[in-house]
């Protein structure tokens, strides 16, 4: 295998992998940065591989190769819904975000197999979908020469769709009125209640924004990388994009570098054996390797990671 | 005096009220979808409590789940949220089983207890990480102990291909002396997998119970979760209540583990996802309000739910995730107290105005 062909399968494959991470880490961006600790993104991401693979086996006849993009807002909007519940346990019934968010991921699974076994007579798993979001190039930049070929040749469009998302939603953060205000209630809720901000408002649309890009990048991840429905399409790819969160400092575009740098230590693990000295590495430590470092960086070996001040901090008005 | 016992009152009346709302919740979803949920609720109590089989089993369930939820409120108390019981269970359910095939010719006076106790410190030193790191770097133990969770995971799935066994996905079977199995009580309950574990169960609950109410160790614990500054300037050191407490948490979770490893499956195999035992057992300590007694009812109550679930699909159609619905839905009214809180105030003061009382 040539140089060129050999970084294109490792950029590629990376970037597969990150896409469900890169949205549902923003997801959790915006939950947390409006004081609501998601531990709950796990259960999204499940409610949104769900609702997608039905969508797309649904109505993979009419919208054809459309199916999977439609499917993923499909996904986005039953995250939302499915959100409310984390939404209005910790903000109105003043539930501790960790319980609600492990409820989130305890009912959303069991719903969805629930629901799995109503419509597909009783099975457990869905069939495969026919409409995938399958392998593209990104038009004019795969014509770039070199660059073009590594990055942007038969790769992954969600994972592209995943970082114009990431720019839109640092600007909408650090650049609008809305992403002043979710900050400030993040940060300290009763003076941006002083100053007329509706602190539970902006709290509730942190955690839909939470819903809808984690039913997005679950929806993602069941339309991409599994082609199906199953107890396993969702397995853990919602705590490692908490993690990447924790790793991108509560900050979108870092939230997308530490997503596209797990995605590659994921995808290593598969197409590490193509690879000299990757492929004398166990596979184990490639495995690991988003956990450890998270724990790492969190410790402040690799620079500290602080949150939000007032995060998983419920708010009582009248206090 | 009263007012107290309304308030104990009040505290009993959120779980109960939980576990009915959850049940209801579960009869309405099978009603919603076409199900009968009388039909549904007797197969499951039959499944569950149906004969000494079913009882058997229900009894194997719960012992772990008590055992893991008293871990849950060990740290719970000192006021840490240990939402990485599974990953600390999977540890001890490893290293027990590692230990226990290691010496297969050993007799059950060695390895027993060295089995049970090396799965115990698996557990105590995978939670005792996150301790450490809270009490002396100020980390937040809710996100280590998840990203521990799946490196344990990740960590056995490797061991177990690699180096317990030639590429295969199980390891083979422990020895006999090293199994909680006990002949007569699984024929007592019609060779169900019933094991030591529950005796090893009801001693914990009692040990835990008299560690934390009656020596100065618990005591210590229940200090710092109620207000760390008081506890150090009353001269008890945080730094070291935090450690212990989460190395008795994490220990029990591997203990939770032991049971599975050396009671139920007799070996481990390789893990598709974080086993559920921990968040179950943890849900367990939430419904019973991280209170031994409390924690032994919920614990059983899972249990029931959980095996007497699984035979609702036969018995009556009703798919078996609904048992899981009804729990993530109890959970969510405990979590969600307030709510069982506001509505019992509102109702109260309803009578006492009648009374004409205040």
């Amino acid at each position: 295998m040539d140089i060129i062909s050999l970084l294109q399968l490792v950029v590629s494959s990376a970037l597969m992998y990150s896409a469900p991470l890169i949205l549902t880490a923003l997801g959790g961006t915006f939950s947390e940065r409006s004081g609501i600790v998601n531990v709950g993104l796990e259960g999204i991401m499940v409610i949104g591989a769900f609702s997608s693979v039905v969508f797309n086996l649904s109505f993979a006849g009419q919208f054809g190769d459309w199916t999977p993009w439609i499917g993923m807002v499909v996904g986005g909007l039953f995250g939302l819904i499915f959100s409310i519940i984390h939404a209005v346990a910790t903000v109105n019934l003043r539930a501790d975000h960790i319980i609600s968010g492990t409820v989130i991921n305890l009912l959303a699974p069991a719903l969805a197999i629930f629901l799995t076994r109503v419509m597909y007579e009783g099975r457990g798993q869905t069939d495969f979908i026919a409409e995938n979001f399958g392998i593209a190039d990104v038009p004019l930049l795969v014509d770039i020469p070199v660059i073009g070929d590594i990055f942007f040749d038969n790769t992954y469009l969600p994972a592209f769709f995943g970082i114009f998302v990431a720019v839109l939603s640092w600007f909408i953060l650090f650049k609008t009125r809305f992403g002043l205000r979710l900050r400030a209630v993040g940060e300290h809720p009763q003076a941006a209640d002083t100053l007329g901000i509706s602190v539970y408002g902006i709290k509730y649309a942190g955690v839909l924004m939470s819903g809808l890009l984690g039913g997005m990048g679950g929806a993602i991840q069941a339309q991409l990388i599994s082609s199906q429905f199953a107890a396993t399409t969702i397995a853990g790819q919602g705590f490692m994009a908490m993690a990447a969160m924790i790793f991108g400092k509560w900050n979108p575009l870092g939230a997308m570098g530490a997503a596209i740098f797990f995605g590659l230590a994921q995808s290593l693990a598969v197409t590490g054996a193509y690879i000299p000295v990757i492929n004398t590495v166990p596979s184990v430590f490639l495995d690991i390797a988003p956990y450890v470092i998270t724990i790492v960086v969190l410790v402040g070996v690799i620079g500290k990671s602080e949150g939000p001040a007032a995060n998983g901090v419920t708010y009582i008005k009248s206090k | 005096m009263l007012s107290e016992n309304k308030k104990t009152l009040t505290n009993l009346m959120v779980p109960l009220l939980s576990v009915v709302l959850g049940l209801i919740l579960g009869a309405v979803i099978m009603l919603g979808f076409g199900y009968d949920p009388i039909a549904g609720y007797q197969s499951m109590l039959k499944g569950a409590l149906g004969s000494p089989f079913y009882i058997g089993e229900t009894l194997r369930y719960a012992s772990p789940l008590i055992i893991i939820g008293l871990g849950f409120s060990v740290a719970n108390s000192a006021g840490f949220f240990n939402i990485g019981l599974s990953g600390q269970a999977l540890m001890g359910w490893l290293i027990s089983v590692w230990v226990a095939i290691s010496l297969p010719d050993a007799s059950a006076f060695v390895v027993l207890p060295l089995s049970v106790l090396a799965g115990i410190l698996a557990g105590a030193v995978w939670a005792g990480i996150a301790g450490v790191l809270r009490a002396y770097f100020g980390t937040s133990e809710v996100i280590i102990t998840i990203m521990l969770n799946y490196t344990a995971l990740h960590l056995t799935n490797y061991l177990i291909r690699n180096v317990l066994t030639d590429s295969s996905d199980a390891t083979s079977r422990i020895p006999e002396q090293a199994s909680l199995r006990m002949d007569w009580l699984s024929q007592l309950a019609g060779g169900s997998r019933i094991n030591a574990g529950v005796f090893i169960a009801i001693a914990v609950t009692i040990l835990v119970w008299v560690f934390m109410t009656k020596t100065t160790m618990g005591y210590e614990i229940r200090a710092v979760g109620l207000n760390s500054f008081a506890a150090q300037y009353a001269g008890m050191n945080a730094k070291r209540n935090i450690i212990l407490s989460m190395l008795i948490s994490g220990g029990l979770a591997g203990l939770g583990g032991v049971l599975e490893g050396l009671g139920t499956f007799s070996n481990i195999f390789v893990q598709a996802g974080i086993p559920n035992i921990g968040f179950d057992g943890l849900a367990v300590a939430l419904l019973g309000l991280s209170h031994p007694i409390g924690i032994v009812f919920s614990g059983l109550l899972f249990a029931m739910l959980k095996i007497g679930g699984a035979s609702m699909p036969l018995g009556s159609g009703v798919p078996t995730e609904v048992v899981d619905i009804v729990i993530a839905s109890i959970i969510f009214f405990v979590g969600a107290n307030y709510l069982i809180r506001f509505f019992m105030k509102k109702f109260s003061r309803g009578k006492d105005v009648k009374g004409g009382v205040e």
